[in-house]
């Protein structure tokens, strides 16, 4: 294995730890604690497959802003403790289904990438993934704005309270 | 320095399954609806490390899987935003955002 796969197994393992973690605590804030873990694994995958806008993209927004907005949301709406209160009675069934999905997609991945030549990881550089962002796919980004502004608008008027009526 | 700057592509790919297994589980088994959000999260991560991983292995120029995985953490946010703000106005009408009790359009 080369260094980069080590330190790859290393960033995933404690991220899928947290995200096991994540879906199976019995406290909202921990389990928001072990999502920022797993987050922060994610960035750190980016960083070593040489995506570094990516990579503090990830921790500013995800890390930074969406984590805050889920523990916030956690403290207004009331977060009871205890599996029970988590957690449906379909729990069996759930597992059932999500290692089924883990064993299809395992399966899938050998059998198709398995022996395919490995990623030769290249830097790409911020410079470079703004220009290709403003080239190429200035349509797309424009829509996405659209799409994030509609979404603050929505979010205002969905939220706040009806008083003048 | 023959295959020095390596990572095996099953490597990330794995991990993203991981990640997307554990994503479903939460989403079908929590009742609480900021965790369902959270699982959410999380399988939309596993689906960005896939397209970061591809952009790298298939040298793309124009680097479009990072940024499809850019846009991938906008729709996020935003789709974070309006389910939270649902989550809040559900919590102020009903007093609880358990996702089973919250049936009314259940036929």
């Amino acid at each position: 294995m080369t260094t980069q796969e080590v330190t790859f197994v290393a960033l995933a393992a404690v991220g899928a730890i947290g995200a096991f973690r994540l879906v199976t605590s019995k406290n909202v804030i921990h389990a928001a604690l072990y999502l920022v873990v797993t987050l922060a694994m994610v960035g750190g995958v980016y960083l070593l497959l040489a995506a570094e806008f990516l990579a503090w993209v990830q921790v500013l927004i995800y890390v930074g802003a969406i984590v805050v907005l889920l523990l916030f949301s956690l403290m207004l709406t009331r977060a009871p403790i205890g599996r029970e209160a988590l957690d449906n009675q379909q729990r069996g069934w759930a597992a059932l289904v999500g290692l089924g999905v883990l064993a299809g997609l395992v399966f899938l991945i050998e059998d198709a990438f398995g022996s395919k030549p490995p990623i030769v990881i290249q830097p790409a550089t911020t410079g470079q993934v703004g220009a290709s962002v403003f080239s190429n796919f200035v349509l797309p980004f424009e829509v996405v704005s659209v799409l994030l502004l509609a979404a603050l608008v929505g979010a205002v008027v969905i939220a706040r309270r009806d008083d003048a009526r | 320095m023959i295959a020095a700057d390596t990572v095996r592509l099953p490597f990330p790919l794995l991990f993203s399954a991981v990640l997307f297994s554990a994503g479903v589980y939460g989403v079908l088994a929590r009742r609480n609806a900021v965790l369902v959000l959270m699982s959410i999260e999380l399988m939309l991560n596993a689906v960005n490390v896939n397209l970061v991983a591809f952009s790298a292995y298939l040298k793309d120029q124009l680097f479009t899987g990072q940024i499809f995985a850019l846009f991938v953490i906008t729709v996020a946010a935003a789709e974070v935003g309006i389910g939270l703000a649902i989550v809040i106005l559900i919590y102020r009408n009903r007093e609880m955002i358990n996702v089973d009790e919250v049936n009314l359009l259940k036929w």
